[in-house]
């Protein structure tokens, strides 16, 4: 499995929002993105996905280009959860789950294979309990779960989530930060853009930093993690500490 | 409740109207006398099947299209009305009556056709190739307005009194005494158009997510927009041809139906064609019943119905809300 990008430039409205960019994703592994605000960390996520054609430069997976395939084929592979946690129809949560199986199942609705994978993806999240609940009438956390599932459901080889822990409170954070820690586990990619950095130094297995569309740093966490690249993406003082239990501390102290 | 199940007691019932409405009227005609070869059997014959079938059609069409509606554009108060469709189509026949057309009677339909095609066509060229929903509704609007607008201009300038108050008539949809003719050039452009909006359904349920995620689970927007605008054009393009403006049915029936077919928009959709044909078939029954000088006029009917639907549907809404 290979996941990468190769010379990525984005303009947008004469901004240039990435440049010249390339890097790579190792399944089994949990890659964190980085990087200030407007940085360009939405802007490359949606490049991967393909929602986003780059002016130039390509994406590849499994040696082929993004756009090459057939856009169901792409939603096989790769599972977006976006920033914002959109539900628009009161419907049940099983239907939501459901849904994420929509890039595999044909005309004629889901078949066993798709109600397994929907079990399965409710119970590494705890929803199963939720099935005939209406999605509307969720508490935060209990749609952050669903959403999470609805991913889930449709197996991608690589997950992408864009700040899955956006209002969420610290328990529910460790909640979504452990399943898609499990699911990098089980031999998938994830990718996951953060702003907490304690956060990210928690589930990271590799990191890439951006930086006014470049990329700042990439790789390993222990490398990568310094104060002195997060001083610069950031532009605070950082401080990285561990806790009594033996956790990493990444704290802002300041504005450089 | 189960969607066969749904469907199945709703076609009953629409064919149980469709019988109430070929013996309802001025002239009730029991059905033992609907075969016979006398005054009975010609109403049957030439009035009261074409109005039924057409009837029945349009309510289909505009069911499924406000359904389709809501489903895409995720809003529960859509209606098939903010494409700026029915107000092209009403603008290209209320030219035909300006200019007198209307003498050959297939002018019409034909003009309100080529209305509510150059609605679509200046939908698409405005709203542009990005699938873009803000651009998509605020094109919707401006279309509505403007043809609105040269429609009111062609009533206050029409020639004669006499084509002022055909024009004003016939906005106010009906379906009184539409022929085979109406029947044979609208029902086949409303059947294809369902077909187009029926292929939106997996491509609307997604868009239950929002629009990265379902374009991130391979649904292709600009492929959905053109679906769209295409169904919808073809069911409420061809409605207003036959009948004119008749409002409120793609507003209300989704609503109707879902609490019993719930919110995923694909399940919404065939229900809604069922009971919109029901609704229509059953209230244009009612108004031919109905005592009064001169017979309601079906549009007028329907926003009288609508109207208030629509007040009890916000009143709702604030209470879900506080």
């Amino acid at each position: 499995m290979s996941f990468s990008f190769e010379a990525l430039s984005l303009t947008l409205r004469e901004r240039k929002i990435l440049n010249d960019v390339s890097g790579q994703f190792q399944p089994g592994r949990v890659t964190v993105i980085l990087g200030a605000n407007g940085a360009g960390k939405s802007s490359l996520l949606s490049c991967l996905v393909g929602l986003r054609e780059p002016q130039s430069g390509s994406v590849s997976i499994e040696g082929l280009p993004l756009l090459s395939l057939e856009s169901r084929e792409r939603g096989r592979l790769i599972g977006l959860l976006p920033q914002r946690p959109d539900i628009h129809w009161n419907v049940d949560v099983k239907t939501i789950v459901g849904l994420g199986r929509l890039p595999h199942t044909g005309r004629w609705g889901m078949g066993a294979t798709d109600r397994e994978a929907v079990a399965k993806a409710m119970a590494a999240t705890d929803c199963t309990d939720l099935a005939d609940r209406q999605a509307l009438r969720l508490s935060g956390g209990e749609q952050g779960r669903v959403l999470l599932a609805r991913v889930l459901a449709g197996e991608p080889q690589w997950l992408l989530a864009d700040e899955p822990l956006a209002s969420l409170d610290p328990a529910h954070q460790f909640d979504v930060l452990d399943r898609l820690k499990n699911y990098a586990k089980s031999g998938n990619g994830v990718i996951v853009v953060l702003h907490d950095l304690t956060q990210a130094a928690r589930i990271a297995d590799d990191i890439m930093v951006l930086k006014e569309g470049a990329i700042l740093a990439a790789g390993p966490r222990e490398k990568v993690m310094t104060a002195e690249v997060l001083g610069q993406a950031y532009g605070v003082e950082v401080q990285i500490t561990t806790s009594s239990t033996g956790e990493p501390l990444v704290v802002p102290v300041r504005r450089l | 409740m189960k969607a066969i199940r749904l469907n199945g007691l709703l076609a009953i019932a629409l064919v149980a109207g469709m019988l109430l409405s070929l013996a309802a009227g001025k002239v009730w005609v029991a059905p033992s006398t609907w075969w016979n070869d006398d005054l009975s059997g010609l109403i049957i014959m030439e009035l009261r099947i074409p109005r039924t079938i057409l009837g029945a059609a349009i309510g289909a069409g505009l069911g499924m299209a406000g359904a389709a509606m809501q489903g895409y554009l995720r809003n529960p108060l859509a209606d098939p009305g903010v494409f700026g469709v029915s107000s092209s189509a009403a603008l290209g026949a209320v030219t035909s009556l300006y200019f007198g057309f209307a003498m050959t009677a297939w002018l019409l339909p034909v003009f309100a056709l080529i209305g509510a095609g150059v609605g679509m066509g200046l939908l698409a060229l405005l709203s542009g190739r990005s699938g873009s929903l803000i651009l998509f509704t605020l094109a919707g609007v401006i279309i509505a307005s403007l043809a609105g607008s040269l429609t009111s201009l062609m009533i206050s300038l029409a020639p004669t009194p006499f084509a002022t108050t055909e024009i004003v008539t016939w906005l106010m949809g009906a379906l009184t005494d539409r022929s085979w003719d109406d029947v044979k050039l609208a029902v086949p452009l409303i059947v294809i158009g369902m077909v187009f909006l029926m292929a939106t359904g997996r491509s609307l349920d997604a868009l239950t997510l929002g629009e990265d995620a379902a374009r991130s689970m391979g649904v292709n927007v600009l492929r959905l927009q053109w679906l769209a605008v295409i169904g919808v054009g073809l069911t409420v393009g061809a409605s207003v041809a036959a009948a004119g403006i008749i409002g409120f049915v793609g507003l209300i029936v989704p609503h109707l139906v879902r609490p019993f077919a719930g919110h995923r928009p694909s399940a919404v959709m065939m229900p809604s064609a069922l009971a919109g044909a029901l609704l229509i078939v059953v209230a244009d029954s009612m108004v031919r019943i109905l005592p009064s000088v001169s017979e309601l006029r079906l549009g007028i009917a329907m926003a009288l119905l609508g109207a208030p639907f629509f007040m009890l549907l916000l009143f709702k809404m604030h209470r879900e809300l506080s």
